[in-house]
């Protein structure tokens, strides 16, 4: 590269999050709308940080009843089987298909946690005005978000085994109240990636000047 | 087509500058390694056909049932939306709508929308319709999560398997040949050329020759 470091911002332009097109803001305050696609123009996403914490926060709330929940309840004429996250991975290891077992382990107890502190780390980084391995945070970034939906796993397993498994009054399997908050904790993890703005890791070390807050 | 434009990275926003790429060649952001564009090597024509072919096996993969089973004499199905629709049944509406969502409406949408952006972009200019149906895309992209309820159902007929006799029904075939085809589609699909023949927002066509950096509308 031979051309001097500058972002669009430090130029005075902005970038379409849709289209990606660059193009002069209408102001400093208000950027306008993308000439091209229409959408809203932001130098950075407004409110960022907040929602972001916000919405992790929810999710790491969430995250403890959907452990300790039941997600499946088995009903049998002996009586009923309560069944948590761990309780599915145990009785998948035991019933010999430990590769299985360790596949749910990873999507469903630690993609989630693991994206609750990589969240927290980006957020408390980008706060302190970290210039340090801005290359690795933001490669931190994309895989919580490339990574975020394998999470899903588990709410697919339970509803096909809810699905399948409806052979009255011999079996049958029904949702617990575990599988909403699983589900909860899933669907804001994932809308704390989206909402967090990855251009924030490199502001500290290429601050701009125009009036409009981060 | 080739062209070269200037772009600021989505995830560092810094400005540079992409030069003509050619076919099967990227570009990666030279301060944080983020993609910044491909070119795509095959024929404009692929994504069209894999698309059709996606929305003929989709509909195989969401009507025809993905699995039976048989257990001293009872026998049991069920397809995509028979999944969200029994956890409705069940009480849980809310994971029953997120099912549905993320399993069903998000494919379905995303290879609706692809199909009708696909014949729209045909034309040149490219409607401005079409613009907005690209932008959605994105959205719909992040929610389509057909591999991972692959998956799900693997899981699962893996834990059923031990009380009844599990078999892969048809709707599976279909549901397999849609995985493999929408990471094709987007492997093909050139978003950058699209965007480049499409309409602008005020209805006017800008020259090739226009600068990266065009005059900034007011408020709508």
């Amino acid at each position: 590269m031979t051309a001097p470091a500058i972002t669009a911002a430090q130029a005075g332009l902005v970038s379409c999050e849709s289209c990606h097109l660059v193009s002069r803001p209408a102001g400093a305050e208000e950027p306008g709308f993308c000439p091209r696609c229409g959408e809203e123009l932001e130098f950075r996403r407004r409110g960022s940080i907040e929602a972001t914490w916000a919405l992790a926060s929810a999710a790491a709330i969430c995250y403890i009843p959907a452990n300790l929940l039941p997600v499946l309840n088995t009903i049998t004429p002996q009586g009923s089987d309560a069944d948590t996250i761990m309780g599915g991975v145990i009785f998948l290891y035991t019933s010999g298909s430990w590769p299985l077992a360790l596949m749910v382990l990873i999507a469903s107890v630690m993609i989630p946690l693991g994206k609750l502190v990589s969240i927290a780390y980006l957020l408390i980084t980008v706060q302190s005005g970290s210039v340090k391995s801005s290359r690795e945070r933001t490669r931190l970034y994309r895989i919580v978000v490339f990574i975020g939906r394998w999470s899903m796993l588990d709410v697919f397993v339970d509803t096909f085994t809810v699905a399948l498994v409806q052979l009255q009054p011999l079996m049958s399997v029904q949702p617990g109240l575990g599988v909403l908050f699983f589900a909860a904790v899933v669907v804001l993890t994932m809308l704390a990636a989206e909402s967090f703005d990855a251009r924030l890791i490199w502001d500290s070390a290429n601050p701009y000047e125009p009036a409009h807050g981060k | 087509m080739k062209f070269s434009e200037s772009v600021a990275c989505p995830d560092c926003d810094l400005l540079q500058h992409i030069p003509p790429l050619d076919p099967g060649r990227k570009a990666a952001c030279a301060r944080c390694g983020r993609l910044l564009a491909k070119q795509p090597s095959g024929s404009r024509d692929l994504p069209l056909a894999l698309t059709v072919t996606a929305a003929i096996a989709l509909i195989i993969a969401d009507t025809l049932p993905l699995m039976d089973l048989h257990v001293v004499g009872r026998f049991a199905s069920t397809t995509i939306p028979g999944g969200a629709y029994e956890m409705w049944l069940q009480g849980q509406l809310l994971v029953s709508v997120l099912v549905l969502f993320c399993a069903v409406i998000a494919p379905a949408g995303y290879v609706l929308f692809m199909l009708v952006l696909l014949l729209a972009a045909r034309r040149t200019p490219v409607p401005h319709w079409a613009a907005e149906m690209l932008r959605w895309l994105g959205h719909l992209q992040v929610w389509s999560m057909l591999e991972v309820v692959m998956l799900g159902v693997l899981v699962a007929l893996t834990k059923i398997a031990q009380l009844a006799t599990v078999d892969p029904g048809i709707g599976m075939y279909g549901f397999g040949a849609t995985i493999l085809l929408i990471p094709a589609i987007m492997t093909n699909f050139d978003r950058r050329e699209v965007w480049q023949k499409v309409a602008w927002g005020d209805g006017e066509m800008p020259s090739r020759a226009a600068p990266a950096a065009p005059v900034a509308r007011g408020r709508k």
